[in-house]
């Protein structure tokens, strides 16, 4: 699904990622942990290709293509999904009508017929249901003045709607309660399948009690210096990052 | 940033062969002799048939221009207008009315088709008889179209049908000969002769432009519109609508305005009176597509348009919206005066500047009567390295207690090269108004950009959809079938290399 080798990127002239070799078969879901600053999220802005961060060595193949050489919007026809961790607002634009263009951009990329609005609203109205949101959040603008809670979800449900190959959620559980915490980790799982793979970013383990990784590898300094099993998210809760710096 | 370069880039690549509306129609024409003179106001006057004191007001209005100077206190700028190196009259030639589409000169067909007007309203627009009574296809609720081409209106559609309702739609032409006593009633009422510099000059010498009167109690049954196009060259433009909403009537009007590209500037300097008596109602949209010039500034339309309302009745409403994108210059503000007690003023406008445009727009709110209350909502864009200015003002007579305002300013910038102005004048004289104004300047944001192609959509529909979401308070004020055009307008203007 997705491979990274040697992976170095920087911003304005500083380096962040300094070699980072990762792979995510199909159907398995890795976590990223990391304090801050060790380069969790210019991963996924250069993975998912925003502008402003040069890469400057290494390759990723995302099934076979060099996702490095596509846009940003090709790589979502791709396939892949970002989570954002500060959901972008769009004042004006209703959330429907974002999310059937978007729905219809990625489908027009896989050659799938478009969706009228009223074959959009039968499914997005499903979708919400199980996530818990209210109706009216088709009609408001795009997460404009959602909670912070709304604006995760909002992106889940994009998520769930686009149903992607590969989804990088950045941050996702970042201020979000219990509840709202399970409602997402509800709607991941729920897209689990032999052709679908996760890259869950996170600081705590709290989030990885319900999205249960396959893998789970430790950032610091721009390169993954610890990879293990669901087990190793349990001991850096225990004993924070400075044991894995030791070792 | 990256991405805001390669949007400026976009913005900048719009080139000549994106105003789609440019071709010129080669048709056989009648011009008056170049220049402006007494004789050629009389020659107008004389084109028209008009009576003795008409000629005698357009004489007044032409010695008063001759003594006005023209103003330069708007946030535009421009090299010299030689007024004696145009056309004040040109027109098609027309023998007698067709009678089907066969006769009607072939080029006039294919500029509407052109255009993008269906042909069964082509039937329509050329004049043919009978042609306009049937509804159109589909069932859709018809649209009475009046098309000035040049200094004439060449047809006005569904004249039969309004005239059971009492309604008046006609060219202004064509009223002066079918009801003088209408046109002498109201013209110039609303805005003088010696109101201002252009004023002046399309009240000495307007050629054509529509007239309307709803009679009391009637609500017109479907959209009345116009549809002007500048086509001659070293042309002028100088057209004068007047409508009239009587008592308790009910009016949808809206008017589109294209014109070719030429590497000359073009005036186009309009007079729109508007009139409403006690709870009488007028919507007056405009969707104003001039060409723009190019991206280095040559050509496009000087449109220098005086627009007024008069809210004599109680309880009346006017509401202006307007869509601009064309034209190099637009210096326009539609303005209510608010005489009648509990009369509505509004104002809805988007204006957008790219290349070298430069807009000087907004409106006046004149507050007279009690409880009269009125709504600006102006929204401009700018990219390239356009101009935007909102000017707008509004006043509050002390007669009009318990007066209202609401003014909402939004700017977005594309680019680094481009200006966004407010400049709101309010003058109170009333302790019991309430006066609210609310500005905001904001661009398009990297994130906003990358946030939308994450989720799939290219650069350009990312900065459509934007743009049109800045633009929703406004763009919802307009009548359906339009709303959708405009919508397509603003994305067309701002991204030339798509389409």
């Amino acid at each position: 699904m997705l491979k990274i080798e040697g992976l170095t990127a920087e911003v304005d002239g500083k380096p962040i990622l300094k070699g980072i070799d990762l792979e995510v078969p199909a159907g398995e879901i890795h976590a990223i942990m990391g304090p801050n600053g060790s380069g969790k999220s210019t991963l996924s802005y250069v993975l998912s290709g925003r502008e402003g961060y040069e890469i400057t060595g290494g390759s990723v193949s995302f099934n076979g293509v060099d996702l490095l050489a596509l846009e940003p919007e090709e790589r979502a026809a791709a396939g892949l999904f970002l989570a954002f961790q500060y959901p972008v607002e769009l004042p004006g634009v209703g959330n429907a009508l974002f999310l059937r263009t978007a729905l219809n951009a990625v489908r027009r990329g896989k050659g799938e017929p478009e969706l009228d609005a009223m074959q959009f609203l039968k499914l997005a109205r499903e979708r919400m249901k199980a996530l818990s949101m209210p109706e009216d959040m088709l009609k408001r603008g795009v997460n404009v003045g959602f909670s912070g809670g709304e604006k995760k979800r909002n992106e889940v449900l994009q998520m769930a709607l686009l149903r992607p190959k590969l989804a990088i959620l950045d941050e996702t559980d970042s201020g979000l309660d219990i509840d709202a915490l399970k409602i997402v980790a509800d709607g991941v799982n729920a897209l689990r399948a032999p052709d679908f793979s996760a890259l869950v970013i996170t600081h705590y383990q709290r989030l990885l009690d319900y999205i249960v990784p396959d893998k789970v590898h430790v950032l610091m300094g721009g390169r993954i210096v610890q990879s293990g099993g669901p087990e190793l998210a349990h001991q850096l809760e225990a004993s924070g990052y400075a044991s894995v710096k030791a070792a | 940033m990256p991405a805001v370069t390669e949007t400026i880039e976009t913005v900048q690549s719009v080139t000549e062969g994106t105003y789609k509306w440019g071709f010129e129609t080669d048709i056989e024409m009648e011009f008056a002799p170049k220049g402006l003179s007494e004789d050629i106001v009389r020659f107008i006057s004389k084109k028209k048939n008009e009576p003795d004191w008409l000629l005698e007001w357009r004489l007044k209005a032409y010695a008063l221009w001759q003594k006005m100077e023209e103003p330069r206190w708007s946030a535009v700028s421009y090299p010299a207008i030689d007024y004696q190196d145009a056309y004040y009259y040109a027109a098609p030639v027309q023998k007698a009315k067709p009678k089907s589409l066969e006769e009607v000169d072939p080029e006039l067909l294919r500029t509407y088709e052109k255009l993008g007007i269906p042909l069964k309203e082509q039937a329509i627009l050329a004049g043919v008889e009978g042609a306009g009574e049937t509804p159109a296809d589909g069932g859709r609720l018809p649209v009475a179209v009046d098309a000035v081409f040049d200094s004439v209106s060449v047809a006005t559609t569904f004249k039969a049908r309004l005239e059971k309702e009492g309604i008046v739609f006609c060219s202004i032409s064509e009223a002066v000969q079918t009801h003088p006593e209408l046109v002498r009633q109201y013209l110039g009422t609303v805005v003088p002769q010696g109101d201002n510099f252009y004023a002046a000059l399309n009240s000495a010498v307007f050629t054509d432009g529509s007239f309307v009167y709803i009679p009391k109690g009637v609500r017109c049954p479907m959209e009345l519109s116009t549809y002007f196009r500048i086509n001659a060259k070293s042309t002028g433009q100088f057209e004068r609508t007047l409508i009239i909403a009587d008592e308790g009537s009910t009016v949808s009007y809206l008017e589109g305005c294209t014109a070719p590209m030429r590497d000359e500037n073009q005036l186009h300097a309009a007079v729109v009176e508007l009139v409403a008596l006690d709870d009488a109602s007028i919507k007056y949209s405009t969707v104003q597509n001039w060409y723009p010039g190019d991206a280095e500034g040559r050509g496009g339309i000087y449109n220098f348009v005086t627009k007024r309302a008069q809210c004599r009745g109680k309880r009346s409403k006017v509401s202006w919206t307007q869509v601009e994108t064309g034209s190099a210059i637009t210096w326009k503000y539609p303005s209510c005066v608010l005489l009648g007690d509990d009369s509505v003023g509004e104002f809805y406008s988007v204006a957008i500047t790219n290349n070298r445009q430069q807009a000087d727009t907004g409106t006046k709110m004149i507050h007279v009567g009690k409880r009269t209350s009125s709504t600006i909502i102006s929204k401009g864009i700018s990219a390239g390295r356009g101009q935007n200015t909102y000017r707008g003002l509004v006043r509050v007579a002390p007669t009009a207690s318990a007066a209202r305002n609401f003014t909402q300013c939004d700017s977005l910038l594309i680019g680094d090269q481009c200006g966004a102005h407010t400049v709101p004048y309010i003058e109170n004289r009333c302790m019991t108004a309430k006066v609210e104004h609310e500005a905001t300047t904001s661009r398009i944001a990297e994130d906003q950009l990358f946030y939308c192609r994450q989720r799939g959509l290219s650069e350009e529909d990312a900065v459509g959809l934007i743009v049109n979401g800045f633009c929703r308070e406004v763009l919802k004020e307009l009548p359906m079938e339009f709303a959708v055009e405009a919508q397509k307008l603003l994305q067309i203007s701002l991204e030339g290399s798509v389409g």
